[in-house]
């Protein structure tokens, strides 16, 4: 009845109605991308510079990890809030653990650094696995679920902080994952080219894609398929988290602090890379090559915005007016795809 | 079809019966006296260039019930959303009184005199029924809703049709029937000139079908042109003046029901001879595959039940809604928590473990209900068929799937079980229901058991899609497999299964031979006498 209705709503197919099916058969993100590299273009003359889109795509590499991990958790028709917070956390616990020996362990500073890293995955994966065992198996509506946590993620970084840097990461630290670049190319991007590899991998050639994006599109239809949909969408969360560890701590290396303040902007912006991408928050539907495009977009505003001589406010208008035009996109070409 | 689809109204009582012989006779003398009231001329209807209806004329006269006939995908919803005001036709005419009409919308479909009960309920559930009955169309008092006489004229309306509802409770909590009577009597709001029913006893109980036709038979005496559509061929017998029958899109004919047999029909409909629906199952019982002992749900909707299934054998379980039979099917697969007794498979233990262990052990439950628990409606044939087999050493090792043995896979059970469109990348959710249903099945065919525990496997499918189910049923029957029927479709429990269990109100209350049964013992076994 609800598809009739919708159908109706566009009445008889007519070629115009064929040119926009074509127009928005992609998804409407290249267009954006396309739309958005010709308004910035014109608008700064720094814009279309090697050195800048060199910048921008290593910018977007930490929003990029951050929406891959999230596009995960919304695939199974869920929703991560708490993935700022565990930017947060993480950045924190790195920075602590690494300035606690200064002069490195054992005589050697990677040691400390490998430490380090291995602490804030644990402590990004401990939030992860608390959501998941919350949501899977306790059943608690993911919104409300980590909400709750990045409160409590949130306090903890404080406490931990007292909201002041953390410094005294090993240099080595930054010049490598801050700083560094192979080939030519800054590392940040070359871990998350990695990062996105195994996720692809994940999601298409191993049975835990199809069951992610099954248990998003129908979790009763999954149970009864013989899948554990308790464990797949607590490893969705925990997958999350580890992404989310990955973003935290590539920034921590590049800003050489710990901050408590680190990623309040990600839980939006992630969820908007995946929603732009054409990621249905109702689950089951959505490609990673999209979210990744989707990234890369948000990052290109604000690199844009802030090559015009934008400030931050104003990108927080204009980032949440996209995230509005992108939904509202999508469910125009779900309706033109279902009177098809 | 079958010698007893008659169905209830015969052996229950014979005052229903006599109803019904009065009815026949005043029908027929409405078909004969009164007019035409609507006609479709030549109506064609093209979905992005793939023609749904070709040509098609049609028409109802008041007083009449219309029966129309189809397989998924004949063109009969498309018909009816055209005259419900869903779509606009690409080409042709309606007459409506005979008068040339050009209906734009649902509204004005309605104010014309034409109401579609759907088979998707359009009902707010958290309101009352008066609230639904008169929502969009508030009786007002100046800028406040006028309750006192939205509940007087809410009453009137149900008293008036014979409806024993409540006009203050909540629609959620009414049962599918009641829920059903809501929708007709939204209907009749105003007094409709047609009234169009799309298979409205697809998930009634037999008790509430035959309120139902009551109520069908009240309308046509107060000549309301009725647009029957329907899967069952006994309603067809039982309700209608005339039969048209649609296939791919076209008019294939128009009959009065006197000349138009039930084989005739379903070849009609088909398009080919079909001697008989049902095929003959041999049945050759081996070793027990499956035994509940003593099995108890944890929420009392069944108790003490006591079943075994052979090998090479069909076994039924017969029961009205709400009898406890598909809860018995659930618990066996682990969907329902068992409170006590014991359910092995081939002798081990299945007990209260998670589907995914007693799939593994080698029973499978498949759902009645496809859209809610059967298919991932976004994603692909593909997808849809091979998701309980991704782990099988045929389609992945040591946790890498083998991409390319997933198509031909596939392709397999799309031609064993006839699945149309054969392209398996269409999204499921797109297919007619009795290839929603095929899919569905075919996922748990291609991951292979011992047990098959089917739960109404034909509930709103074509004759079409029906045959093919039954066939799978035999093939597994004969590969040696353990088939459990559950069903309400009183033939197909009779001539599938060897052996029939009846449920009454969660109690096991009989097992017999299919034989020695006929539809009227099974019947009143399924009401307790």
């Amino acid at each position: 009845m609800v598809a009739a209705a919708n159908s109706s709503i566009n009445g008889t197919p007519t070629r115009k109605h064929g040119m926009l099916r074509t127009l928005l058969a992609a998804g409407v993100l290249p267009w954006l991308v396309a739309l958005a590299v010709c308004f910035f273009s014109i608008g700064s003359d720094a814009f279309l510079t090697q050195q800048n889109l060199l910048n921008l795509v290593r910018q977007a590499s930490y929003l990029t990890l951050v929406s891959i991990g999230q596009f995960l958790v919304i695939i199974t028709a869920g929703l991560d809030l708490s993935v700022g917070v565990m930017l947060a956390i993480c950045s924190v616990v790195a920075a602590t653990v690494m300035s606690y020996w200064p002069d490195g362990l054992a005589g050697s500073i990677w040691l400390v650094i490998g430490f380090g890293c291995l602490a804030a995955m644990g402590a990004a994966l401990i939030i992860g696995i608390v959501n998941g065992i919350g949501i899977a198996v306790l059943n608690v509506n993911p919104f409300m679920m980590t909400l709750a946590m990045s409160s409590i993620g949130f306090g903890i970084a404080l406490m931990m902080t007292g909201g002041v840097p953390v410094y005294g990461i090993p240099s080595a630290f930054s010049d490598v994952f801050g700083f560094g670049t192979a080939l030519g190319i800054p590392t940040p991007i070359l871990v998350t080219i990695g990062f996105i590899a195994l996720v692809h991998f994940l999601l298409q050639h191993m049975h835990v894609g199809r069951y992610l994006y099954a248990i998003g599109s129908n979790p009763r239809a999954a149970s009864l398929s013989g899948i554990n949909v308790a464990f797949y969408t607590f490893l969705a969360y925990s997958l999350c988290a580890l992404l989310a560890s990955v973003a935290a701590l590539l920034l921590t290396a590049r800003l050489e602090s710990g901050e408590a303040n680190l990623g309040a902007s990600m839980p939006l912006q992630s969820i908007a890379a995946c929603v732009v991408g054409g990621v249905s928050l109702t689950g089951g539907v959505g490609k990673l090559r999209d979210v990744v495009l989707g990234a890369i977009f948000i990052t290109l505003v604000q690199n844009g915005l802030n090559l015009m001589g934008m400030d931050s406010y104003v990108q927080m208008v204009v980032i949440g007016c996209l995230l509005v035009l992108a939904i509202v996109f999508d469910n125009l070409r779900r309706r033109l795809e279902l009177s098809a | 079809m079958h010698r007893g689809c008659f169905g209830i109204a015969q052996i229950k009582g014979d005052p229903v019966q006599q109803v019904e012989k009065v009815s026949d006779r005043v029908a027929e003398r409405s078909v004969g006296g009164h007019a035409e009231v609507l006609r479709v001329e030549s109506l064609s209807k093209s979905f992005s260039g793939n023609l749904a209806l070709k040509s098609v004329n049609f028409d109802v006269r008041a007083g009449e019930v219309h029966a129309l006939l189809g397989e998924n995908g004949a063109g009969k919803s498309t018909l009816i959303q055209i005259l419900a005001g869903v779509h606009k036709p690409t080409s042709g005419r309606i007459m409506f009184d005979g008068q040339q009409v050009d209906i734009q919308s649902v509204q004005h479909s309605r104010a014309l005199g034409i109401s579609a009960v759907f088979q998707e309920f359009s009902i707010a559930k958290s309101l009352t029924v008066e609230d639904n009955l008169y929502l969009g169309a508030e009786p007002k008092k100046g800028f406040w809703i006028d309750r006192r006489r939205q509940r007087a004229e809410a009453r009137a309306l149900l008293q008036n049709l014979g409806f024993a509802l409540d006009v203050k409770a909540i629609a959620g909590e009414l049962s599918r029937a009641e829920q059903q009577m809501v929708e007709i009597a939204k209907a009749f709001r105003t007094p409709p000139s047609i009234l169009i029913l799309d298979e409205p006893t697809a998930s009634l109980t037999d008790a509430e079908s035959q309120r139902l036709f009551e109520l069908v038979r009240e309308l046509k005496q107060r000549n309301v042109g009725i647009i029957y559509i329907t899967h069952r061929m006994h309603e067809i017998e039982k309700l209608a003046d005339r039969v048209t029958v649609l296939r791919d899109g076209a008019h294939i004919a128009t009959l009065d029901k006197a000349d138009a047999p039930n084989e005739r029909l379903i070849t009609l409909m088909i398009g080919r001879e079909q001697s008989t629906l049902f095929p003959t199952i041999d049945s050759r019982p081996g070793k027990t595959l499956l035994e509940i002992r003593d099995l108890s749900a944890a929420d009392f909707s069944f108790g003490g039940a006591n079943l075994i299934a052979r090998a090479g054998e069909v076994v039924g379980i017969a029961g009205l809604v709400g009898s406890g039979k598909s809860q018995l099917g659930r618990a066996c697969f682990g969907a329902l928590p068992v409170r006590s007794g014991t359910v092995q498979v081939d002798g081990k233990h299945v007990t209260n473990k998670t589907s995914r262990q007693i799939l593994n052990q080698g029973l499978c439950y498949i759902p009645s209900d496809r859209a809610a628990e059967g298919l991932f409606a976004q994603h692909p044939i593909r997808q849809n068929i091979s998701i309980s087999s991704l782990l099988m050493p045929r389609l992945s090792s040591k946790g890498l799937l083998k991409r390319g043995r997933e198509r031909p896979f596939v392709k397999d059970v799309i031609d064993q079980l006839e699945v149309r469109p054969t392209n398996m990348e269409a999204a499921a959710g797109r297919l007619s229901g009795g290839n929603q249903q095929k899919v569905m099945i075919g996922r748990y065919i291609a991951r292979g058991a011992q047990v098959y525990i089917f739960d109404e496997p034909t509930v709103g499918v074509d004759v079409g899609a029906r045959h093919a189910i039954y066939q799978q049923i035999k093939g597994l029957c004969a590969k040696g497999c353990a088939v459990v029927l559950i069903s309400s479709d009183l033939p197909e429990v009779l001539n599938l299964s060897s052996r029939i269990y009846v449920m009454h109100r969660g109690d096991i209350i009989g097992e017999g031979v299919a034989a020695d049964l006929d539809e009227e013992r099974l019947l009143s076994l399924m009401f307790g006498h």
